[in-house]
């Protein structure tokens, strides 16, 4: 029998049309819900409501949207963070670490303390920022040091980087700074808290219990200063040669090896600018999992935004949204597993970019006499 | 600290690493990199536990457990050898995938009991002296198999027709498809075979060696260790086999060490605060980077490395390896 339809897949030779891009990753998100609606039928949910509850959630009220954009602040970062390093084709699947090396060394400018304590609140927060992004830096310049000189898999080392890291807070938190016994240090003096909406409810009455924070802002500096740096300065037009031609990048004398370990600082540092501002702006103190996996949902952020800068703004709102929602609701994987989903639906339609697929109607077959 | 409890358990626990580490093995000597075997292994984790709870039956567990894996990598092999997507990209989304059903699918599994796969001693080989109860006694039959299966896979990848086409799927597979092997399919067999072993090993986890269901501290990042064995291994089983014993061992000898009073004469830090502990969990993630150190540069020196068409798709007709 002969389907009344032949699949043609054949190699692009025409540009993509410029809307097609966004196309699939609008359309990959609404696959993968429809997809995810389906498991959550097979284990008895009913996915309309879930989903309505989702939308109440997170995009509700002007509240619920303010905790979904606290939400999507530290992914913005991190998002940044993976997109800068793979542009360059490097794996940096250590944002995770470097978010919370950040955290570590924003909170040592309150708990050494670094600048005296009755400092102004302009120099601790600078400080603490600069901390940050340099406690991030490090993480990411081990291995990136350890990929331009042993030929260390970056994927492998940043990964288990990721539980190192998590321990070393851990002991801190666990042992030296612990509050009282409990998992945690004591709450920072105000003036290391980053300025919330709801500090001006006294003035402006609709700002009452608005969660929103400065790190909001470092976020959007942090995308431009991104995009600036890959699509406008000379570095940048170095890290995507590297990326799309290595071998192009070495004869043309780029030195390769110091730009891994300078990608990876800056992607590490980006990662540890989030992690201070979650420190600072939301949690006020070191605890446990500060981080409900911000470093691997940056990943997914970074590629449905197609390493776009502005783009990553836009799909970090999207994930911030779905972390909130996955918190008020069982079973806990939920949102993870929409992410899974949603990554997948992007790669597989990549294809469109790359292929022509078309539906051809094949000749209707002569009846045999 | 007993040199004896130490490699029974670091057999037990090592045998994780060698199923996902042998699985990963041949898919990558096909020429896929497959990085979701974190994903994979906690899904069989749950179907594994999910299914022996269900049934009573812990064999019928593992069936489920690598049928689970095998279809979690089909996506993987479907995604990478078909639409050819980046290898690494879709690795990853396969560990959120996993990860996400896993944890959807296994809510509810959480401190239920099940039937465990029995332990059971080797006659005769297990009355030898410190290697018998070491080897061969108490240990669950997984940890047999494993023994078995270390030389059997080496033998098939080395020494018989198919390891050969295996071989020249992933160093060049342009020259197999005109022998007239078939890329694809060599390529979706072992992404399939090293998911089945990815889920195996997961199920080793969750019905015989630390039996339960603990969401994602099941596998505790196991996934990713036993990638990182793989190119500490150079793609060798026998090697592998040995990385993931040593590991499962260090990983005990890790946890003994806190019980200790003394260590050498001298007080023992860890014994008097259990938060030094922390530093010593992060012993098994530093050897990986380590061991990756030393496998890379001994790659580099005898010239030795991955397939060369690893993380390469294949499209006939293209310019390419």
């Amino acid at each position: 029998m002969r389907l009344p339809f032949t699949l043609y897949i054949e190699k692009r030779t025409d540009e993509v049309p410029g809307w097609l891009p966004a196309a699939t990753s609008v359309g990959s998100v609404i696959a993968a819900l429809i997809v995810s609606g389906v498991v959550l039928a097979l284990i008895g949910a009913n996915p309309f409501i879930v989903y309505q509850f989702f939308y109440k959630a997170t995009f509700g009220s002007w509240a619920a949207f303010s905790d979904t954009i606290v939400k999507a602040t530290p992914l913005i970062m991190v998002g940044l963070a993976c997109a800068v390093a793979f542009k360059m084709k490097l794996w940096n699947i250590g944002a995770e670490g470097q978010f919370y090396l950040g955290a570590f060394f924003a909170s040592l400018v309150v708990l050494v303390p670094i600048v005296p304590p009755d400092s102004p609140k302009w120099l601790v927060l600078t400080a603490m920022v600069v901390m940050g992004m340099i406690g991030g830096a490090i993480w990411g310049f081990i291995p990136g040091y350890l990929k331009a000189k042993f030929d260390v898999n970056e994927i492998i080392s940043t990964l288990m980087l990721n539980y190192v890291a998590i321990l070393w807070n851990n002991f801190w938190i666990f042992d030296r700074w612990s509050d009282a016994g409990f998992q945690m240090t004591p709450t920072f003096d105000k003036t290391a808290w980053l300025p919330r909406l709801s500090d001006y409810a006294r003035q402006y009455k609709a700002f009452s219990g608005i969660t929103l924070h400065l790190g909001v802002i470092f976020g959007l500096v942090a995308a431009i200063v991104v995009w600036w740096v890959l699509s406008r300065s000379r570095w940048g037009y170095e890290i995507r040669l590297i990326g799309d031609n290595p071998n192009a990048a070495r004869y043309a004398g780029l030195n390769i090896a110091r730009n891994i370990v300078l990608v990876m600082m800056f992607s590490g540092a980006l990662a540890g600018l989030a992690g201070m501002a979650e420190v600072s702006g939301v949690v006020h103190r070191l605890q446990e999992r500060i981080s409900p996996g911000y470093g691997f949902t940056g990943i997914i952020v970074a590629w449905l935004a197609k390493l776009n800068p502005f783009a990553v703004i836009l799909v970090s709102i999207l994930f911030g949204a779905l972390i909130v929602a996955g918190r008020e609701v069982q079973p806990s994987g939920i949102s993870q597993m929409i992410q899974g989903f949603v990554l997948f639906a992007v790669i597989s339609s990549d294809v469109l970019l790359r292929y022509n697929v078309r539906l051809i109607r094949t000749a209707p077959v002569e009846e045999a006499a | 600290m007993n040199l004896e409890i130490i490699l029974h358990a670091g057999l037990a626990t090592g045998t994780i690493l060698l199923f996902a580490g042998i699985g990963e093995i041949l898919s990558e000597r096909a020429g896929i990199l497959n990085l979701g075997v974190e994903g994979m292994m906690l899904l069989g984790a749950m179907a594994g536990f999910g299914t022996a709870l269900a049934t009573g039956n812990p064999w019928l567990g593992l069936m489920m457990a690598m049928l689970a894996g095998g279809a979690l990598s089909l996506a993987h092999g479907l995604v990478t050898i078909h639409f050819q997507a980046d290898q690494v990209v879709s690795g990853l989304s396969l560990t959120f995938l996993g990860t996400g059903l896993a944890l959807v699918l296994g809510n509810g599994l959480t401190g239920q009991t099940v039937a465990l796969i029995p332990d059971m001693d080797i006659p005769g080989l297990a009355a030898i002296p410190f290697f018998g109860p070491a080897f061969f006694a108490d240990h669950s039959p997984l940890v047999y198999v494993g023994y078995l299966f270390t030389p059997l896979v080496w033998y098939y990848i080395h020494k018989t027709r198919p390891g050969l086409h295996l071989r020249a799927v992933g160093e060049k597979p342009s020259a197999a498809d005109t022998m007239g092997i078939d890329v694809y399919r060599t390529r979706y067999l072992y992404v399939f075979a090293g998911g089945c072993l990815a889920g195996l090993a997961g199920a080793t986890i969750s019905l015989s060696v630390s039996p339960g269901w603990y969401s994602a501290q099941t596998t505790s990042g196991q996934g990713w260790i036993a990638i990182g064995l793989v190119i500490f291994a150079q793609w060798n089983p026998w090697r592998a086999a040995l990385g993931a014993y040593l590991f499962g061992a260090l990983r005990r000898a890790i946890l003994d060490l806190q019980g200790v009073p003394l260590l050498l004469g001298f007080t023992n830090p860890l014994f008097i605060n259990s938060n030094f502990g922390f530093f010593l969990q992060m012993v098994p993630y530093l050897l990986t980077i380590i061991a990756l150190m030393i496998g890379s540069r001994a790659a580099a020196r005898k010239r030795l490395g991955a397939p060369a068409a690893l993380g390469e798709p294949y499209v006939r007709g293209e310019r390419g390896l």
